[in-house]
């Protein structure tokens, strides 16, 4: 079992740029046409700064972490037996490609059910703009299988 | 311009359905160097066996990408006040992805009016994979 001392731990914060490639390869394999999130121009005509970063891009940025392993060493858990089991987002502010966001994860609860062959790891994490502006929260929860759940389909 | 005055949507609206080309190895390696979600689970058979699982199968972050399309379809992403999924089931190797959204609830909110959308995805065989909520604002 997971130990729930680790409920309230911070993880590692850290900081990333927004990169234009990144968000036009993001754009094309999610099969999006609307050229703001691909054509700087196009979005700068629609009245955004720079590209748009699209709805669930906030996650992919979290991933560039230095160490996106971070929760699951800590917490002792094969990464090979994790699925992701609910996503949220709030947000307050746009985010446009040029942009350095920080991350602030906490580990937000730990718990289990079906006596334990499931548990699930939920970390929330606060979005700042370079100068400390709020633009989103996030919230994930994942779910750890443990060998006696019943295989996924 | 993507226009819709809170006054013109009832609650029951659905917004037009979108489904995705069939889901390819190739579309989930792509995926994973655009979103930087490298895990193994989705793009190396032999790790995902290894785990457990048949084969390869699609990030859930991807089937909420696509969803996050039919929002922004919809209206400018800045009116998107919030999104969230649950992950039901796996997206697997060849699933379209038929994304759709309905209003569930019309409200004001901080004096700003808003719609709740209840979103799902589902592959080919009518089988829910995800299931959602998001908050818009509209004029």
């Amino acid at each position: 079992m997971i130990d729930k001392k680790y409920i309230g731990t911070k993880l590692t914060p850290f900081t990333v740029e927004v990169e234009k490639g990144q968000l036009r390869s993001f754009a094309k394999v999610t099969g999006q046409t609307d050229p703001i999130y691909l054509d700087e121009n196009a979005a700068r005509a629609a009245g955004h700064r720079s590209l748009p970063i699209p709805p669930t891009f906030l996650f992919c940025l979290e991933m560039a972490s230095p160490n996106p392993q971070e929760v699951y060493e800590l917490l002792g858990i094969d990464y090979s037996r994790v699925l992701h089991g609910e996503q949220h987002f709030v947000y307050h502010h746009p985010v446009f490609a040029g942009d350095t966001v920080s991350f602030a994860p906490v580990i937000a609860d730990i718990y289990d059910r079906k006596d334990g062959a499931l548990e699930f790891v939920v970390w929330e994490t606060r979005v700042e703009a370079e100068d400390g502006m709020h633009v989103a929260d996030l919230r994930s929860v994942m779910v750890v299988r443990h060998e006696k759940a019943a295989r996924p389909s | 311009m993507k226009i819709h005055r809170f006054d013109d949507v009832q609650v029951g609206d659905e917004l037009p359905e979108w489904v995705t080309a069939p889901v390819t190895r190739h579309t989930l390696g792509l995926y994973a160097g655009a979103s930087g979600d490298y895990n193994p689970l989705h793009i190396d058979i032999d790790f995902a066996r290894q785990a457990g699982m048949p084969d390869v199968f699609a990030h859930g972050m991807l089937s909420m990408a696509y969803l996050g399309r039919l929002l922004t379809n919809w209206v400018e992403q800045s009116a998107i006040r919030s999104y969230s999924v649950r992950f039901l089931a796996i997206t697997h190797i060849g699933d379209k992805v038929s994304c759709r959204a309905t209003i569930a609830d019309k409200f004001v909110d901080k004096g700003e009016k808003q719609v709740l959308l209840n979103l799902t995805t589902r592959n080919q065989a009518g089988e829910m994979k995800l299931q959602g909520q998001a908050v818009i604002a509209l004029s």
